[in-house]
């Protein structure tokens, strides 16, 4: 059971929320620019890391607002809670995973 | 009083922490005894001189009491009432009077009958969770409570105290043990942030400190309503002290099973905590120091004692074998318990010199006696530490697995980290108290707030040995005999050392594998007694290089899993073997407990529309859709379902009909940008809907899937209604919000869920258009008046304001009212009425599926299934080719535009009164080759679809059934074969609108 810390509402149980998957995959701007491949990537390739994730959270049994989390996969500990219009707190690159798809 | 202890013969005249002027009776298998508030069932019956359970399992071996705890592994008992509770440990089962219990053989039955009491569940967070209430427990709890936090202290007995029970003679920080665990106890009640919960175990813990318990109210208390039998607690701890002590290990030795062999310390627990002698001539037979306070203990009782003790001579002054030869007793040193007499209990022990390999040396003698008292070490309790996935280390000095390190944001303290000794069981609880509540902002008053610097791993580990004394390492005593048949590891399972031996002789390595093929572990008791004497059982069967072998990586595995040489040893420690996986439960939890009130109606919320007591009372059959639950069809007398649903479908297409259709999703959404929100959601254009009119549109996802369809009306520049499924609606409202906040938060919308503010009646078939004109009197019904996909805001004949629209499900001219919830059933009342004269008929959810059916109307979720377009569905047209929208363009990738796609047909039986199954799969008459119909065609059969809806229509007259056919548009006058259940019938492939084509009838 984790404790997060909804931006909005303040620490909550786990199931107050809904996972979102990984954070900072924006829709792209247009879709009619991509290749298929592309825009394969964007709907189906997500980084799956041991480590530090930063994902989106939503209170959807609170608030109902989205927002997003740096998660340890392994330990579960959260270290940073930020809004969803804010990139990642720690500085590590962020968008969807080209690096498994290319491997 | 005399007369109740002359009839308790176990019983000593004073002592034990029990109440003498409250005596209970019991029964047991129908025999009536008595003991006293305070004991447990074993207790009692220790008390009464009665050692002997139930059988054991499988072999049917005589059973006495082992434990004095929630490890035992033979005193099973079910306890009978209202409902019978079986399984339950005698040891800790709290005597109350009139409590009727029968031994059972190591199994119980379930009780068929309904469990009557109630059951609740708790949510709390509190800074300091202290589980375990003996001296480190109660110490982290005093200290951890002394700034102020919120503490919860946690014991799973009825009483506080935990070994301090079972010495009463120590002196703990200037008192005697039950003073000062009175003390504490009336500290802590007093205390305002401190909540004390005994008979409560925590069973479970997880991450981030969620730790889960089952409190076990007083059961001799009376029973009241709203007072609930049990409570299983729901707490997230800032920090977590485990105080939680260590198990006695038993030693595995011939026939160490016959009632009479018992735990040392549950002999002394008996004897010091409830003054009950479960022997007067006692063999000690023990491999440490501990069991000598046992000794002692029985001395002081008037019981003869003789010590056997694996280890050799130790002259030192000081040592407990010197001690006991001062205090009289015989100690047989570098010798061992080889054998029982005796079957039904024991009359004797046989007993033997053990050489430095640990074999026997010289002839067994027979030492006389009715108890053997075992001591095999100590085993801290790592479970909760562990179903944290917390490390541990073998400890070969203390020769158990101890806590290398605590869990992040955890304390050990105590028995459960390898301190034995009382006054160091207090300096460790203290200071992880101190520490826990220093570490969430509750320092002690006058504490300057820096942390408590912790004890390094070395000086603790000195100061545990020191206090431990020296262990001998006997895994198993051999027996004269060489046999090991009867040496129980796991008495609960009945499994011994030569089941050990058997599945390491089918090569077997890893414990993991050792416990599934023998079962050791796997009872009630969780192998508490068991899995260390497994391990080291293993390190006397296996070499180094057989543990080498197995795979790394399970918990308690030691990394570091070689000798200082780095070579393999020739026999590995338990530390290389490692342990079992610690789960939840630690002790056993009742179903019952854990759906506390959740059963029965409780158990899932069922949602039900105003008019739902109209349809319960003229008889309809419900069908849940989601958390709903709709009306399916209304049978007439003696009607079956075909035949109401005939009647139903005939009366919607031939005269009027009416359905409840609250449960579709409603949300309103409002904002300037609403029609440029719903422009990108839909695949439809939505910018210029006008003002009183609806639209049918479809969402997809990204991929371009159907995820949702339904009407929307615009009630104004930026104002919807949304209609969606009825069982789509709580994922519609997230899909909305999720892209309003994530990508377009610069577009003005919002979104509300109002499907419980409206109620919905349809009104449908050619004769409609006279109910509605005789409901809304100010209302142009006309066909020029009121066009379709229209709607109008009117005031009912009733006075009820009304939002009446023109869309059909059903393809017949249809109305549907919208009014507040308030008034759903008396609108629903007045349609029937307005409808009398013409014989309106309410038609359920089957109804409602065959009529959109036969016009191919699909269902989101029957007819799609997630990867499904609406090109797939025919629905071409629904699709925009000018703008962005969800999904887009995933239409134009290869993958769906390549052909080969499933999509939406009708499928017609040659057979027209035969109704394929749903999921019937259609194929290629050519795919079944020479078959014959006998048996079963040669696999495999290429599949072309499957049948995703299938009925009887009224207005066809015959059978018919919508499907998901490879190409299917192409196909359409094809014969092709659908297969069921391994019948195959010949089927045409067809157009998927079968009624009404033109369109003719929606206008009425």
């Amino acid at each position: 059971m984790m404790v997060i810390n909804c931006p909005f509402c303040g620490p909550r149980n786990e199931p107050e929320y809904t996972y979102g998957g990984q954070a900072h995959v924006a829709y792209p701007e247009s879709p009619d620019q991509l290749t298929d491949d592309e825009w394969g990537q964007y709907l189906f390739y997500r980084d799956n890391p041991r480590g530090t994730h930063a994902e989106r959270w939503r209170h959807s049994a609170g608030c109902r607002k989205w927002f997003n989390v740096i998660r340890t996969t392994h330990t579960y500990v959260i270290s940073a809670v930020y809004p969803i219009s804010e990139m990642r707190p720690d500085g590590s690159a962020t968008g969807f995973a080209t690096q498994e798809a290319g491997s | 009083m005399t007369q109740h202890q002359d009839r308790q013969p176990g019983r000593l005249e004073r002592g034990g922490v029990i109440d003498r002027g409250q005596p209970l009776e019991f029964t047991v298998d129908g025999t009536r005894l008595t003991g006293y508030a305070g004991d447990t069932l074993a207790s009692a019956l220790v008390g009464e001189g009665r050692l002997r359970v139930g059988d054991s399992i499988y072999r049917g071996r005589p059973r006495g009491v082992l434990s004095a705890g929630v490890e035992e592994p033979n005193a099973f008992v079910r306890v009978n009432g209202d409902t019978d509770e079986s399984m339950l440990p005698a040891t800790t089962l709290e005597l109350r009077d009139g409590l009727d219990v029968t031994l059972l053989d190591g199994i119980g039955v379930l009780d068929p009958r309904a469990d009557t009491h109630e059951y609740d569940k708790m949510h709390v967070h509190t800074d300091v969770a202290v589980i375990g209430s003996g001296p480190a427990g109660l110490a982290a709890a005093r200290e951890a409570a002394a700034g102020g936090a919120r503490v919860m202290l946690f014991e799973q007995d009825f009483e506080l105290g935990g070994s301090l029970l079972a010495d009463p003679s120590a002196i703990v920080a200037g008192q005697s043990a039950l003073d000062h665990v009175a003390a504490a106890a009336a500290e802590l009640e007093a205390a305002p942030e401190v909540t004390v919960l005994t008979r409560t175990s925590v069973f479970g813990s997880y991450d981030t400190n969620y730790l889960v318990a089952l409190e076990k109210r007083d059961e001799s208390a009376p029973r009241r309503d709203g007072v609930s039998r049990q409570r299983v607690w729901h707490v997230t701890a800032g920090r977590v002290v485990l105080a939680v002590g260590a198990f006695e290990r038993p030693i595995v030795f011939s026939d160490n099973d016959v009632p009479g062999v018992m735990l040392a310390s549950a002999v002394k627990t008996y004897v010091e905590r409830w003054a009950a002698l479960p022997g007067r001539d006692v063999v000690v037979f023990t491999t440490n120091d501990s069991a000598y306070e046992t000794a002692h203990s029985l001395l002081r009782a008037g019981a003869g004692v003789t010590v056997v003790d694996a280890r050799p001579e130790d002259t030192a002054a000081g040592s407990a074998q010197e001690a006991a030869r001062q205090a009289g007793l015989t100690v047989h040193t570098a010798s061992a318990v080889v054998g029982i007499e005796g079957v039904d209990h024991v009359t004797g022990a046989w007993v033997a010199r053990l050489d430095d390999d640990g074999q026997i040396a010289g002839e067994p003698h027979l030492v006389g006696g009715d108890l053997v008292a075992v001591s095999g070490g100590w085993t801290p309790n790592v479970s909760l530490h562990s179903q944290r996935q917390g490390k541990l280390a073998w400890d070969d000095a203390l020769a158990g697995f101890v806590p290398s390190a605590p869990v992040h944001g955890q304390l050990v303290a105590g028995a459960g980290n390898g301190t034995y000794a009382t006054d160091d069981c207090v300096t460790e609880g203290a200071r992880a108290g101190r520490s826990a509540a220093l570490a969430v902002g509750f320092p002690a008053p006058g504490h300057d707030g820096t942390p408590v610097v912790p004890e390094s791993a070395d000086v603790r580990g000195a100061r545990q040995h020191r206090a431990a004394g020296t262990v001998r390492q006997v895994w198993a005593v051999p027996a004269p005999d060489g046999s090991l048949d009867t040496h129980f590891v796991d008495p609960h399972r009945d499994n011994t050392a030569a089941d050990v031996l058997r599945a390491t002789g089918a090569g077997l390595r890893s414990v993991e594998h050792v416990k599934r093929y023998t079962s050791i572990g796997t009872g009630i008791d969780q192998g508490k007694t068991s899995g260390v004497n497994t391990m080291g059982l293993l390190t006397q069967l296996l070499s180094g290089h057989d543990v080498k072998a197995i795979p790394a990586g399970q918990p308690g595995q030691d990394p570091e899993g070689t000798t200082a040489s780095g070579q393999p040893a020739s026999r590995p420690t338990p530390g290389e073997i490692g342990t079992t996986t610690f789960r939840a439960p630690f002790t056993p939890v009742a179903f019952t407990a854990l759906a506390g009130r959740g059963r029965g109606v409780l158990f899932d919320a069922a949602r039900t529309s105003p008019a739902h007591p109209w349809h319960v009372a003229h008889g309809a059959l419900f069908e849940d859709v989601g958390q709903w639950k709709r009306p399916w069809y209304y049978p007439k007398d003696g009607e079956d379902m075909d035949a109401a649903v005939a009647r139903e479908c005939r009366a919607a297409r031939e005269g009027v009909a009416f359905m409840d259709a609250t449960t579709l999703g409603k949300i309103e959404i409002r904002g300037a940008d609403a029609p440029e929100f719903l422009n990108r959601v839909y695949t439809n254009p939505f910018l210029k809907v006008p003002v009183g009119k609806g639209r049918y549109g479809v969402m997809c996802t990204a991929s371009g899937m159907v995820m949702d369809d339904g009407v929307t009306l615009r009630l104004a520049d930026d104002r919807f209604f949304m209609t969606t499924t009825t069982g789509g609606a709580a994922n519609v409202l997230d899909w909305l919000e999720e892209w309003s906040q994530t990508e377009w938060p610069e577009l003005d919308v919002t979104f509300t869920s109002v499907t419980e503010q409206w109620s919905t009646v349809a009104v449908v078939g050619p004769r409609s258009r006279e109910v509605i004109a005789a409901m809304a009197p100010d209302l142009d019904v006309s066909k020029e008046g009121f066009g379709f996909m229209e709607f109008r805001e009117t005031t009912l004949a009733s006075g009820i304001d009304a939002r009446i629209c023109r869309i059909t499900f059903s393809g017949e001219l249809a109305f549907e009212i919208n009014v507040p919830s308030w008034y759903g059933l008396a609108v629903w009342e007045d349609v029937a009425a307005a409808g009398a004269h013409l014989d309106i008929t309410p038609y359920g959810t089957e109804t409602m599926h065959v009529l959109r059916a036969e016009k191919a109307f699909p269902i989101v979720g029957q007819d799609t299934d997630g990867t499904v377009t609406p090109h797939d569905l025919g629905m071409d047209w629904i699709v925009s080719t000018k703008k962005e929208f969800i999904g887009k363009r995933s239409f134009s990738t290869s993958a769906l535009c390549a052909p080969g796609r499933k999509q939406l047909v009708s499928v017609l039986p040659v057979d027209h009164s035969l109704r394929l199954p749903e999921g019937s799969q259609i194929v290629e008459a050519s795919a079944l080759g020479d078959y014959t119909g006998e048996g079963l065609p040669a696999a495999p059969i290429p599949m072309l679809g499957f049948v995703t809806s299938s009925y009887h229509s009224q207005a066809l007259g015959r059978s018919f059934a919508l499907a998901l056919v490879k190409d299917g548009p192409t196909r359409v006058g094809q014969r092709l074969v659908a297969s069921f259940r391994g019948e195959f019938v010949e089927v045409e492939v067809a157009e998927p609108v079968l009624y009404d084509k033109e369109g003719a009838r929606r206008d009425g």
